[in-house]
């Protein structure tokens, strides 16, 4: 069973809300904001191991290659390049397709590795907590959230995604039960989400809003909510406590009034996305 | 020899566009038939590589001389294993930037 937190609008509060969720839930909890995970800022895991994330990318054999640069025209992502006397690998572009290889009449492609995360898993007493952590550089992070991602536990996982309706977003929604979209009561929280709203319509799976920061319970979000038919999960008071326990790494949750409003969510997610 | 000049239109008097991966244009100009052509930039379009792109379709059209505003790393890796040369300038007009070219007031990009 998993639940993806995402937003669209990136600082609505996913990590506030999915590290919460998961501790209230005793649930497992994944960072799969791999550019830049947060989350074990709060949930502070012992680290019991680390699984490096490799990709493969073409290694060219000068004698080998014969310039006919079939497979720099191949290449759609334009990580060959031709020049006048021989093919450059732009590593950064490859998608580790391995089309090349299968273009060259001359077997002078070969893969070689290369390292451009980890994948880090522990535990915050009872929870299970993973993360990926994509290398400082790199461009492209749907590798280490595919290595992420693979053979999770059948039990309630509470992922953390990364903001956007990007490759990122897409390859995370891709492993979703249910969703929850955070945003905030603002003309940008409102445009992103409508954004993430249309991308999750297309895996048809059930999905609610929680509103962070709310200052009027009726709102351009919950206005949005109702003429969309959208659940209303939770809202958030914006509360300069809030901001103060998150500043210093602590779940809400452990105040009681925080608490309670988690309890709510739980309850909503159970009655109206089960 | 063939000028490649990254343009904003295809006007023979459009405004040089300082981005080279993602021109749409480039305004070709022969210097043995003092012939101006346009032609369409795949780099413009491109889902990423766009330098990339631009500078392998220069290598095709056999271009001599590039004269665009910046070349990002990874174009301007492709095209020193060229052998096109590279000028930079602002932003001016087509007509104003083959001049000062013919002048010799351009700065070849090297590394």
């Amino acid at each position: 069973m998993n639940i993806v937190v995402l937003s669209g609008k990136g600082g609505t509060g996913k990590t506030l809300a999915s590290t919460n969720l998961a501790k209230y839930m005793n649930a497992n909890y994944i960072d799969g904001d791999v550019e830049e995970p947060n989350g074990f800022i709060f949930l502070k895991p012992i680290i019991k191991e680390m699984i490096e994330v490799i990709v493969k990318i073409p290694s060219i054999d000068k004698d080998k290659c014969k310039k006919c640069f079939k497979c720099a025209e191949f290449c759609r992502f334009n990580a060959l390049a031709k020049t006048n006397d021989k093919v450059l690998v732009f590593d950064k572009l490859c998608h580790s397709c391995e089309g090349c290889k299968i273009v060259c009449e001359f077997g002078a492609i070969e893969y070689i590795d290369k390292k451009v995360g980890i994948i880090e898993k522990g535990k915050s007493n009872d929870i299970k907590c993973s993360r990926g952590l994509l290398n400082i550089g790199e461009p492209m992070a749907v590798p280490v959230i595919k290595e992420l991602l693979k053979n999770l536990d059948e039990e309630i996982n509470i992922i953390d995604s990364s903001p956007g309706t990007s490759c990122n977003v897409v390859n995370i929604l891709e492993h979703a039960d249910i969703a929850i979209l955070v945003t905030e009561p603002t003309n940008f929280g409102l445009h992103d989400l409508d954004r993430a709203v249309k991308l999750i319509r297309k895996f048809n799976i059930p999905f609610g809003v929680v509103i962070n920061r709310v200052t009027e319970k009726e709102n351009i979000i919950s206005k949005y909510c109702i003429e969309n038919k959208i659940e209303i999960l939770m809202q958030i008071d914006y509360d300069r406590e809030i901001a103060i326990m998150y500043s210093k790494g602590e779940l809400i949750i452990n105040k009681e009034k925080y608490l309670n409003i988690f309890k709510e969510l739980s309850i909503n997610i159970k009655e109206k996305l089960l | 020899m063939k000028i490649f000049i990254s343009a904003e239109t295809r006007e023979k008097d459009s405004l040089m566009d300082p981005r080279f991966g993602r021109c749409q244009v480039f305004i070709v100009y022969d210097t043995e038939t003092k012939q101006f052509t346009s032609v369409g930039n795949p780099g413009y379009t491109s889902g990423g590589g766009a330098g990339i792109q631009a500078s392998n379709f220069l290598i095709d059209q056999k271009a001599d001389i590039l004269i665009t505003g910046h070349l990002g790393p990874n174009a301007q890796e492709v095209l020193k294993n060229s052998k096109i040369k590279v000028y930079t300038s602002v932003p001016k007009s087509i007509s104003e930037i083959l001049k000062d070219y013919l002048e010799n007031k351009l700065v070849e990009i090297t590394n």
